[in-house]
């Protein structure tokens, strides 16, 4: 992965789902990049094909033509996968939904240990590693807890932290403040900002709060399954770029 | 970090109940396996206990277990003139069925040729071994008798003067131990209105036939009692176990006898075997396919168990795969858990066993092989049935977290 390139590539994707009658296009003619640490808003309606974008990019739902390119490494060429995905995701991306989808019986810090540790870090270190970033999201106090304990933006945040565990290249949210108030929302998305310019991540976040669109230096707008124009750059990016 | 012992922790009371479960279910099989060995033990255990090295029996019989075998008692005077030869003893067993203390009793009742045999080397655990010829025996522990009892067969009452344990027939019924004369009074003991009758028979037999015209004396003599009568046979006895002299091959003793037109050689272990293939064999085939389906249907409820646990974490699944988790460390959580629910089932099933087999009606025997060999075959099934899980697992897509 070189320095220089950006982190996310997407050229011309689409996706169709099912087939004659039923068939469905999702995303059509999809083209983004996304430079190491930039957070970038997706906003969109519903149905407009905003999860399938970010599931095709995070290597769970193949597209089923145009190609993807992360930190300079081709990883789809249409629905043909270029490397080991399963690997490639472990290393390299961090995924945030709506839900926390923490795994019910593991604390809040094995949580996040856990993602660590299927990436070959030694426990100890894995360890340390999990209870700084839990502290860094202020959930330091509640790593002993398990997830039915903790609140929904407790949940949220230790789901950051877990999709943070591995120093990602990318990372990838889809809704994550929907279940949260105003206040912890914006807290949520001030993190994926921090984690963007601090860590140098490129960071895309789908989201229907346009309370919170100030943190991004990007906002991409998607409708019928195609892309609009970007709506707004800041002049953030240009400077951390 | 283990996965499978943090599900079972935040599970635990639903996982304890399944365990529980299966613990009981391999506790049966358990069980079965111990029931089989308990019929083989009590099966040759006389024989075991007699610790003779032949057995001679009715010409072409097979034995005073496996059928009827007669021969007179006077063959044991013969047999100990067989050089090589040690002992001789007649050996008389047969089951009776009578009321005592308004409750049916069975046991099996056996003579012991008393003086030579006084019943010392039964496993004593009270009271003396026989010191009369007559009117006394030695009661197993399980036939419920006390110590000093007395016992109304047949026309004479007996006295338990020791007890013994542990000493069960093939049947599973208790064994007793009399003197020959009194084994024999008992399995031919019939009413005096049966004996009265058969004298009168007797008598009608002698006119008609030529011998008791030809010999005028018999017909005096048919009304007496049958042990007066020269021309009756002597009583007959079961069998006569031989013990060979130290250093002498029971195997020649057997070659020797085996020549005797009217009698028929076993040595122990043939003894044993005959036991084993003739009274136990069906019961053995059944016990075994009972086991074989137990083990067949303790491994289909384990799989569906494994399944529907694997099922409830699908979620979780999706998401580890999602992270990135190799399908080593979704294989390792379902194994891991099948192999705890066996192994800590199979553990369960033995202290529940420990506990219920010893109030059985009939020995249940744990060996430590048949423990060995149904640890492996939980082993197997914890593998085999969790393969159901792992084929659902692997099955599990990514992006059913999304859902
Ligand atoms: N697995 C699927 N099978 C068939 N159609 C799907 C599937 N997933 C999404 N779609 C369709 O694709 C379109 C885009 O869906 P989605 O990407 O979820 O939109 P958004 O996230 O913007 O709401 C919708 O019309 C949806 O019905
Ligand atoms: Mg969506």
């Amino acid at each position: 992965m070189t320095a220089a390139s950006p982190a996310i590539e997407a050229t011309g994707l689409t996706k169709v789902y099912g087939s004659g009658n039923t068939e469905v296009t999702a995303m059509r003619d999809v083209t983004l990049t996304i430079g190491k640490g930039e957070v970038v808003a997706l906003l969109g309606p519903s149905g407009a094909g905003k999860s399938t974008l970010l599931t095709a990019i995070g290597l769970i739902n193949p597209p089923t033509s145009g190609s993807i390119v992360i930190g300079g490494l081709p990883v789809m060429e249409g629905p043909e996968a270029l490397v080991d995905v399963r690997g490639f995701r472990r290393r390299h991306i961090g995924y945030v939904f709506q839900k926390a989808n923490l795994i019910p019986f593991l604390t809040a810090l094995e949580n996040v240990q856990l993602a660590s540790e299927i990436n070959d870090v030694p426990p100890r270190e894995a360890r340390s590693r999990a209870l700084e970033l839990l502290d860094y999201l202020g959930v330091g106090d509640r790593v002993k807890n398990l997830p039915h304990m903790l609140s929904g933006g407790q949940q949220q945040r230790v789901a950051v932290a877990r999709a943070l565990a591995n120093s990602p290249s990318i990372v990838l949210a889809d809704e994550p403040t929907a279940a949260l108030d105003s206040v912890r929302g914006r807290q949520v998305m001030e993190l994926f900002g921090k984690v963007a310019h601090e860590q140098g991540a490129g960071v895309l976040v789908v989201t229907h709060d346009h309370r919170a669109l100030d943190v991004f230096d990007e906002i991409l707008e998607m409708e019928d399954g195609t892309l609009r124009p970007p709506v707004r750059t800041t002049t953030h990016t240009e400077g951390s770029k | 970090m283990n996965l499978a012992v943090r599900d079972v922790r935040h599970n635990l009371a639903r996982f304890s109940l399944t365990t529980v479960g299966i613990g009981m279910l391999l506790m049966i099989v358990m069980g079965m396996g111990g029931i089989y060995r308990g019929l083989i033990e009590d099966a040759v255990l006389l024989v075991n206990r007699i610790d003779a090295d032949l057995w001679i029996v009715q010409h072409g019989t097979r034995g005073p277990f496996a059928e009827i075998s007669r021969i007179p008692r006077s063959l044991e005077d013969r047999l100990l003139v067989v050089p090589g030869v040690q002992s001789a003893r007649a050996f008389v067993s047969h089951t009776v069925q009578r009321e005592h203390g308004g409750k049916p009793l069975r046991m099996v009742v056996n003579g012991l040729s008393w003086p030579q045999d006084d019943g010392s080397w039964l496993p004593l655990v009270a009271g003396r071994p026989l010191e009369a010829a007559h009117y006394e025996m030695i009661a197993d522990k399980l036939l419920g008798l006390q110590l000093g009892e007395t016992l109304e067969l047949g026309k004479d009452v007996y006295r338990v003067v020791g007890l013994t344990q542990g000493m069960i027939g093939q049947g599973g019924d208790g064994l007793a131990f009399f003197t020959v004369p009194d084994a024999l009074a008992i399995q031919f003991d019939s009413s005096a209105e049966a004996i009265r009758l058969e004298r009168f028979a007797r008598k009608a037999r002698a006119v008609k036939d030529d011998i008791g015209k030809m010999q005028p004396m018999l017909m005096d003599k048919a009304e007496l009692p049958s042990r007066e009568l020269p021309a009756v046979p002597r009583a007959m006895i079961s069998a006569v176990v031989v013990k060979a002299a130290p250093g002498r091959d029971p195997l020649e003793i057997a070659e020797l006898i085996s020549g005797w037109k009217d009698v028929s050689v076993h040595t122990s272990d043939e003894q044993k075997e005959l036991l084993l293939k003739g009274t136990v064999d069906r019961a053995r085939r059944q016990i075994g396919l009972f086991t074989a389906l137990l083990v067949l249907i303790s491994a289909i409820i384990m799989a569906l168990i494994i399944y529907t646990l694997t099922l409830d974490k699908t979620r979780d699944i999706a998401m580890l795969k999602l992270m990135g988790a190799r399908d080593s460390v979704i294989l390792s959580l379902i194994l891991q858990q099948a192999v705890l629910l066996g192994g800590l089932g199979y553990v369960l099933a033995y202290y529940f066993g420990q506990w219920i087999f010893p109030h059985f009606p009939r020995r249940v025997i744990i060996m430590h092989e048949d423990l060995l060999r149904l640890g492996m075959i939980v082993i197997a099934i914890s593998v085999l049935s969790s393969l159901l899980g792992i084929w659902k697992a692997m099955k599990i897509q990514p992006n059913e977290v999304l859902s």
